[in-house]
């Protein structure tokens, strides 16, 4: 009952304030114009989402000085750091570089900013894991269950940094092999599902009929099935082929996953091939005679390019979670291959030690973290790209 | 006029369009007046800051824009420093606007009906039922067809030209004091035209409405205003009453704007009953859907080499489904397509490289028609490459000797995308490929009505002296009569789906005529202020545009 006293409260408190900060930014004479018609002109709701900014402020404040948490904490500290990052990036991307590269870099939001630096920071760290590793993804040493830390007063070990894992390999070692391994595989699977989305969808907008039947009524059986169920099923009979084979395993998984996966890719490409194909320039095309091949790689595929390009990132996240998750059901990428999925199931019964030693606690949080990052920064990018692309203004 | 009160004052207006990081002048300094009742018109080619203008009129400006100096006061009240809640109470109440296309400017999920009344409801100014009493009433006064019923329809269920006088009606629903038109009947066909214009002037003065009439179009605007402003690139160029403007204008840009329609070449004569035409189009029927609907019955004429056809009708007289058999996009039912004496297969895919070479095309928005990923250099050099086999620096060298041609500057544009380009430009580059595949015959499909009048003239003028270049055959399709004036040879003049007449050019400019071609001449908007007034006195309100067209 007290719990909904205080949302009454807050909810309440939150609209008297808006329309008290409303009511003082019309009183008093700001120094700036634009301030001044911002506040004229500020519709009710608007100044109860101000008030709002400003209590979750203060409850951030609250929380970080006065009764701080160590998840809390470190949440806020990432965040201001993480932006920091962005910011000096952006800084840099303005300063450096030719004309062209500046001009974009002056004209980027700071999430956009952000995402590129995460993208650029993963792409490096998967391309030199075997340099920056201290160690081998499979390498076993005799100390296993090593906490993090490298303290030794608390159970940890200088040698190993985030310490070791149930049977004794080095967890910081896997989890930047996890880059290469979870991203890489990601990678792959996402291109080749776009060879096959694309393709499929250009043939189906151009030749109609028949072929575009066929291709969307087998798409379409595809969709039904619930994508996760569908390739754990198929996984399954997968598995039974390869048996022990753990290279062939990652093969199958890969095309199970770019066959599903395509079938939105399809059904995007197809979308903006029917809006191409009714242009007048391909019309002309047609008249010259050309061929088809001309027609969907010359003539449509360009024009195709940018919300192909967005979707290719929104694409490769849910490829890499959707990796990620067979990975922790135990039938994604196989041992002793390093995978952030697989880890995150591994390790999650640290996070029982969260009240004791919260370090130890985020050790799955790291690899889940690690997940969780690049797709919020993939997503940050293509939104930007989407914005970008589509005109539009804020 | 100048009795009545002054409603509208623009000052020395300013406004900057944001681009490439910096805030460019895009209008310098404008001064306006407008009395109660007064129509004011604006005129002056794309990009001279017409709908800027306008819309600062209302005191708003479009994203990426700012008003950056001046002052707009609409009776009394200082548009440019008003709050948003002074500016929602003038919108749509006391200033309206009607836009150039009704079509994408209404709602198609809500009836036209409810989107009529949501503006009197939001102000207050009527009850819901009262509104739509009042629409009906207007709806009768614009001379809509079946008023009673007609605003209980969807948008896409009645025809353009209806929806722009619905569109007007609902501009009026407040009876606001003032309408700004924002060429409201550019995208219509001339007979549709001439009753959305006798409609308009007629509710504007029955509710002495002031208007601000934007138009590139220099005839409408002499039926609609009393007095003309010409812009040009956001500067005045002069303003006078509509009388003294058309007779003595002052300005050099001026008298060029009135000379614009002076280009017209010498007829050629007939070509002889026994030469081969190029192109020969026999008894084609065509029809879409499988053959359900058909949209061709029984279509032939001939077009010769060095020759000009001009095909002219109203929007859905199968004109440019013409082009499409001949092109072999839509092959006919019956009836057949000869090229040079030599019947040409009726789908384009069974057509060899050398047939599809000789039949052209050139579309009317250069802006679907050009692949805008390519450069101008790739789209002119395709057909070359693919034609002639010229690759490397002997395609660039016939590239850059096309461009030569069309007085393009090859090594400005050869580089650069159609998005960098002027509309006539693009226009010119359709050409150029059209031209690249060096070809007998070129279909033209409105190829100069997305332009405006000066830049128009510079396409027919470069077409012509094409054709007596390279003895071209062009069919032109076309809705507007001062371009078949100019250029054309012979005429076809098609409703329906049918040729209702057709014949040299002389012949037919003069009567006696079909009474469809009757229409049609008479529709056209001349350059005189009482041309509509006496039209209308010669054939009454119930004659023009399509409710006459539906009668013949």
């Amino acid at each position: 009952m007290s719990v909904l006293i205080w949302i009454i409260g807050i909810v309440a408190g939150l609209l008297v304030g808006g329309w008290v900060i409303r009511a003082l930014g019309q009183a008093i004479n700001l120094p700036s114009k634009q301030a001044n018609i911002y506040f004229r002109d500020m519709p009710y709701l608007a100044s109860v989402g101000l008030a709002l900014a400003i209590f979750a402020i203060a409850v951030v404040i609250y929380f970080y000085f006065i009764a701080p948490t160590p998840f809390f904490v470190w949440a806020v500290n990432g965040f201001i750091f993480f932006a920091l990052c962005a910011f000096i990036f952006r800084l840099l991307g303005r300063n450096v570089g030719t004309e062209g590269s500046k001009k974009l870099f002056r004209q980027m939001p700071l999430t956009a900013a952000f995402g590129i630096l995460v993208i650029i920071v993963y792409a490096f760290t998967s391309i030199f894991a075997g340099f920056i590793a201290p160690y081998g993804q499979e390498e076993v040493f005799a100390k296993a269950n090593l906490l993090p830390g490298g303290d030794v007063a608390t159970g940890g070990d200088p040698a190993h940094k985030l310490g070791t894992d149930q049977i004794g390999r080095d967890i910081l070692s896997r989890i930047i092999y996890g880059a290469q391994n979870t991203v890489g595989i990601a990678f792959v699977t996402t291109c080749l599902a776009f060879l096959i989305g694309t393709t499929m969808g250009f043939l189906a907008a151009i030749k109609g009929g028949w072929v575009d039947q066929l291709a969307s009524r087998v798409v379409d059986a595809l969709m039904a099935i619930p994508q996760l169920i569908f390739a754990l099923l198929l996984m399954t009979i997968a598995t039974a082929w390869a048996g022990s084979n753990g290279f062939l395993v990652t093969v199958y998984m890969v095309l199970i996953i770019a066959v599903l996966d395509s079938t939105r890719v399809y059904r995007l490409s197809r979308a903006v091939g029917l809006n191409i194909v009714v242009m007048d320039y391909i019309e002309a095309a047609k008249l010259r005679g050309e061929t088809l091949g001309y027609l969907v790689f010359k003539e449509i595929l360009p024009n195709a390019f940018a919300p192909l390009l967005a979707e290719f990132g929104l694409r490769f996240c849910f490829v890499f979670l959707t990796i990620a998750s067979l990975s922790f059901l135990g039938i994604g990428i196989q041992p002793p291959l390093a995978d952030w999925g697989t880890m995150v199931k591994d390790l999650a019964a640290f996070i029982n030690f969260a009240q004791f030693s919260p370090l130890t606690a985020a050790l799955p949080l790291m690899a889940a973290g690690a997940i969780a990052l690049l797709t919020v920064g993939v997503n940050f990018v293509v939104d930007w790209m989407l914005q970008k692309t589509s005109g539009l203004k804020e | 006029m100048s009795e009545q009160e002054l409603l509208l004052k623009i000052r020395d207006l300013k406004i900057e369009g944001r681009s490439d990081e910096t805030w460019n002048q895009i209008v310098n300094g404008i001064d306006l007046d407008l009395h109660k009742g007064e129509v004011l018109g604006l005129i002056g080619e794309s990009g001279a800051g017409k709908s800027t203008i306008g819309l600062a009129a209302m005191g708003f400006t479009r994203d990426g824009c700012r008003i950056s100096n001046g002052s707009v006061e609409f009776d009394g009240i200082d548009l440019v420093n008003a709050d948003a809640a002074t500016k929602r109470g003038l919108l749509g109440k006391r200033i309206a606007y009607v836009a150039q296309s009704a079509a994408a400017s209404f709602n198609p999920a809500h009836r036209l009906m409810e989107q009529h009344t949501e503006g009197p409801v939001q102000h207050n100014v009527f009850s819901a039922d009262e509104s739509e009493a009042d629409g009906i009433e207007l709806y009768r006064k614009l001379r809509l067809p079946d008023p009673e019923n007609i605003g209980f329809r969807y948008p896409h269920q009645v025809s353009g030209g209806q929806l722009q006088r619905a569109m007007t009606a609902m501009a009026m629903a407040c009876r606001p004091d003032l309408i700004i038109f924002d060429e409201p009947t550019t995208a219509l066909d001339v007979t549709t035209q001439i009753e959305v214009l006798a409609s308009i002037r007629d509710i504007v003065e029955q509710f002495n409405t002031a208007a601000i009439y934007i138009t590139h179009d220099l005839a409408v605007v002499a039926q609609m205003a009393d007095k003309i402003k010409v812009l040009l690139k956001g500067d005045e160029v002069e303003e006078a009453d509509t009388r003294t403007m058309l007779s003595s204008p002052k300005e050099d840009y001026t008298k060029s704007l009135w000379a614009v329609r002076s280009f017209e070449r010498k007829q050629k004569p007939m070509a002889k009953a026994d030469e081969t035409p190029v192109v020969s189009i026999k008894n084609v029927t065509a029809a879409y859907g499988g053959g359900t609907v058909k949209v061709l019955h029984d279509v032939s004429f001939d077009i010769h080499a060095g020759r000009t056809v001009a095909v002219v009708g109203e929007s859905g007289s199968g004109k440019s489904t013409t082009a499409r058999c001949i092109t072999g996009l839509l092959p006919p039912l019956e009836g057949t397509v000869e090229f040079d004496g030599v019947e040409l297969p009726a789908d384009y895919r069974q057509r060899d490289k050398d047939q599809l070479r000789q039949a052209q095309m050139i579309y009317q928005m250069a802006d679907t028609a050009l692949n805008p990923r390519k450069t101008i250099g790739e789209i002119i050099g395709r057909p070359v490459e693919f034609y002639m086999g010229l690759t490397g620096a002997a395609k660039r060298k016939r590239v850059e000797e096309l461009l030569d041609i069309l007085e393009l500057e090859p090594n400005q544009y050869i580089d650069r995308l159609p998005s960098e380009l002027s509309g006539g430009q693009k226009q010119r580059i359709g050409i150029g490929r059209a031209l690249a595949a060096e070809p007998k015959f070129i279909i033209c499909d409105e190829v100069t009505s997305a332009l405006d009048q000066l830049v128009a003239e510079g396409i027919l003028r470069t077409l012509a002296k094409l054709q007596d270049e390279f003895n071209l055959a062009y069919m032109f399709i076309t809705h507007d009569l001062a371009t078949v004036k100019s250029i054309a040879d012979e005429v076809v003049v098609m409703k329906e789906g049918r040729v209702v007449e057709a014949g040299p050019k002389d012949v037919m400019f003069k009567p006696p005529h079909h009474a469809y071609t009757d229409l049609l001449l008479s529709s056209v908007p001349e350059m005189d202020p009482d041309w509509l007034d006496q039209l209308l006195e010669e054939r009454g309100v119930d004659n023009i545009g399509d409710a006459a067209s539906s009668k013949i």
